[in-house]
């Protein structure tokens, strides 16, 4: 039997990439979104027939914390591996005046995602197997002025990751942290951005597929991010809170 | 991230061209097609131009403001028994080899590179090797869907809507925005074909080729734009087809790319007849011969060099081709190849291939005779040339490929294509000409 991977937020550009990158390599695949049925019908057709594999649509609301053990549990088969790239960006003033905004970013990024991320921990522990595979940003790897409630939300899924990979390593579960710098998608068509910092969203999933299947656990996309971030989180706050206005 | 493919972007606005790199527009090029954001393109009042991976060579595709339908690239589905495809207009037929080949389908009919957009494929009615037998693309569209300027979305075919769907085949996007498509692709035993080549001492000779292999499916001549004299038309021709039994292991070939525009005068006359003279010595006997080649190899020898279009430097080039009802076949090519040599500037790259019979679209290219594509770097006296080469072609009745042209006018497009007067008429009492414009289109009054 064919092992399939659930791809979480799969309406973005990156999820699409993912589920054609796996579906490539002879998974099937389910994707998860809301309104998954009507927003994803097309792209599921043309997956079908490219890669000839099973895909199946499954509508979820990750704000609905109450209802993702039904929601997983109700799947049938269940995954090899679960990639989610759920993010919301959101609005930095209006979330540093309104709460329910603020709490929009920081739920969509980290709270609900790690809420579901816990049922499959659990049930992946039980199985002693399976992938886990979080979409975080640089942009949690140090508050930045402009975008620093997306940033901490960001960070503190990276710390949950980072924990999770600990507890589920000696249960032979892989769970991989990834943070996408800049990344090509219908949103950011139409802005400029740095060709050697920018990925186009199919870079960004064969690099995470190759990542996943070498078992990496932190990687970046794309891979020079690293240095640069690691020397963005060198610079002494005092500097960093003068003169660092980006 | 991006979950709103309604909205409308823009990319800057900056210089755009098609394959030939002339003319050059500034325009802007508008992404993000939704049911929603094209209703409010149309809505605006504002003309453009659908546009799919720009592999037509003149201004077809070109125009101030253009809707690139690339994004639209999904296959809605496939039916196995019968090889009915339902396809996005953005689809780009290199993905359908990729997807299809393997499990034994091929396109029906395929221009000289796979680097174009299903929606191209149908506004060009693109034709192939194949043409004698099978002919354009559109003659394998069951149905069309699209969307007009009223923003209402219809689809038609040889039966519903029948004007539509003949003005839309080979219409160059100037009846409406192609969404989607259902076509058949075409049964194969095998991913490689048997090639018959041909080496011929003039004109004579490869129409002799032509007749003699009429019968193979695909057939197409190089001719050696530089001979002169008695051995003018002189040429490799080729012809092939696919395999019996065999597999179905296709392996799309990596393409080399030209990094950078090449110097103008590169590409210039002792270069070519260089080359012109290694190619055709290259096939040492004069009979036929048979060899066994792939898919891309066979069909898409150009695609191997990613963005050829520069080496012919920055100015561009013209790929003037034209075509003739078969009994002005061979007068009238040996005429035209005697002008150009009269005239000094030689072509770099001459094709030559035998049509079938004409379809009942307003603006297809082919009928039934032979069709020369010849390549010309911009230079000067190069447009005093090929109007002459007009009204030679005009007035043996023949007519240029719209896909292909940046600089004809207006009388000859009305000499060449006498449906073209229906297709105005079917424009303006639909209120297509105020929305769907090109700079062809301005041009030849389209």
């Amino acid at each position: 039997m064919m092992e399939s991977v659930l791809i979480l937020g799969a309406k973005s550009d990156i999820g699409k990439a993912l589920a054609r990158e796996y579906a490539r390599h002879g998974y099937d695949l389910i994707l998860a979104a809301r309104d998954a049925g009507t927003a994803l019908r097309d792209f599921a057709s043309d997956l079908r027939i490219r890669s000839q594999r099973n895909v199946i649509l499954r509508s979820l609301d990750i704000l609905s914390v109450e209802a993702h053990e039904d929601f997983y549990f109700s799947l049938g088969k269940r995954p090899a591996g679960v990639i989610c790239v759920i993010g919301y960006m959101g609005d930095q003033t209006a979330a540093s005046k309104d709460f329910r905004e603020f709490k929009r970013i920081t739920d969509t990024n980290y709270t609900a995602v790690a809420c579901f991320l816990n049922v499959v921990a659990n049930d992946f522990q039980r199985r002693r197997k399976g992938f886990i595979i979080g979409i975080s940003s640089v942009a949690g790897d140090r508050g930045r002025k402009k975008n620093y409630i997306y940033g901490a939300s960001k960070a503190a899924l990276s710390a949950y990751l980072s924990g999770l990979r600990a507890r589920l390593y000696p249960h032979g579960v892989h769970v991989m942290t990834v943070k996408p710098g800049f990344v090509k998608t219908r949103m950011t068509m139409a802005i400029k951005l740095p060709p050697i910092l920018t990925a186009t969203p199919e870079d960004a999933a064969r690099q995470i597929y190759t990542a996943q299947k070498k078992d990496k656990d932190v990687i970046y996309v794309k891979g020079r991010w690293r240095l640069i971030m690691g020397i963005i989180r060198l610079i002494p706050e005092r500097i960093f809170k003068a003169y660092c206005n980006f | 991230m991006g979950e709103s493919a309604s909205v409308i972007m823009r990319q800057k606005v900056r210089d755009f061209s098609a394959w030939g790199r002339y003319p050059r527009v500034h325009g802007e090029l508008v992404y993000g097609v939704s049911p929603e954001g094209l209703a409010s393109l149309l809505k605006s009042g504002d003309p453009f131009i659908p546009l799919g991976n720009r592999r037509s060579y003149g201004d077809s595709a070109l125009a101030a403001r253009m809707l690139d339908v690339r994004p639209c690239n999904y296959m809605l589905d496939f039916d196995p028994d019968n090889g009915l495809l339902h396809a996005q207009a953005g689809v780009l037929l290199s993905d359908i080899l990729e997807t299809f080949v393997p499990r034994g389908w091929f396109l029906p009919v395929t221009p000289g590179t796979k680097h174009v957009t299903v929606g191209g494929a149908i506004a060009s009615d693109v034709h192939g090797k194949n043409h004698h037998l099978d002919g354009c693309f559109s003659r394998w569209v069951k149905e069309i869907s699209i969307i007009l300027p009223g923003g209402q979305v219809v689809s038609c075919s040889r039966s519903k809507k029948p004007e539509l769907f003949l003005a839309t085949c080979g219409g160059q996007g100037l009846t409406g925005v192609i969404l989607e498509a259902k076509f058949y692709l075409k049964k194969i035993d095998s991913c490689l074909l048997k090639q018959v080549t041909v080496r011929t001492n003039n004109l004579m000779e490869t129409f002799d080729a032509f007749e003699q292999y009429r019968n193979m499916p695909y057939s197409v001549a190089w001719i050696d734009g530089t001979a002169k004299g008695p051995k003018t038309g002189r040429g490799i021709f080729t012809s092939a087809s696919f395999m019996k039994g065999g597999d179905f292991d296709y392996r799309p070939h990596g393409s080399m790319d030209i990094p950078v525009d090449f110097p103008t005068f590169f590409m210039n006359k002792a270069l070519l007849s260089g080359f012109n003279f290694l190619y055709y010595h290259r096939t040492q006997e004069r009979v036929s011969y048979q060899q066994v080649v792939d898919i891309d190899t066979f069909f898409y020898p150009l695609d191997r060099i990613g963005q050829w279009n520069r080496l012919y430097g920055r100015r561009g080039f013209v790929q003037y081709h034209f075509i003739l009802p078969k009994r002005q076949s061979l007068d009238g090519i040996l005429e035209i190849m005697r002008e150009i040599d009269r005239s000094g500037i030689s072509p770099y790259l001459a094709v030559l291939k035998l049509y079938g019979m004409e379809n009942r679209n307003l603006l297809s290219f082919p009928l039934e005779g032979y069709g020369l594509a010849l390549d010309f770097k911009i230079q000067k006296g190069l447009f005093d040339l090929l109007d002459r080469l007009d009204n030679k072609v005009a007035a043996r009745g023949g007519r240029l490929y719209l896909t292909k042209d940046s600089r004809m006018n207006r009388k000859m497009v009305e000499k060449g294509y006498p449906g073209v007067w229906q297709f105005r008429r079917f424009r303006r009492s639909h209120d297509m000409d105020k929305m769907f414009q090109s700079l062809q289109s301005r041009r030849l009054g389209l």
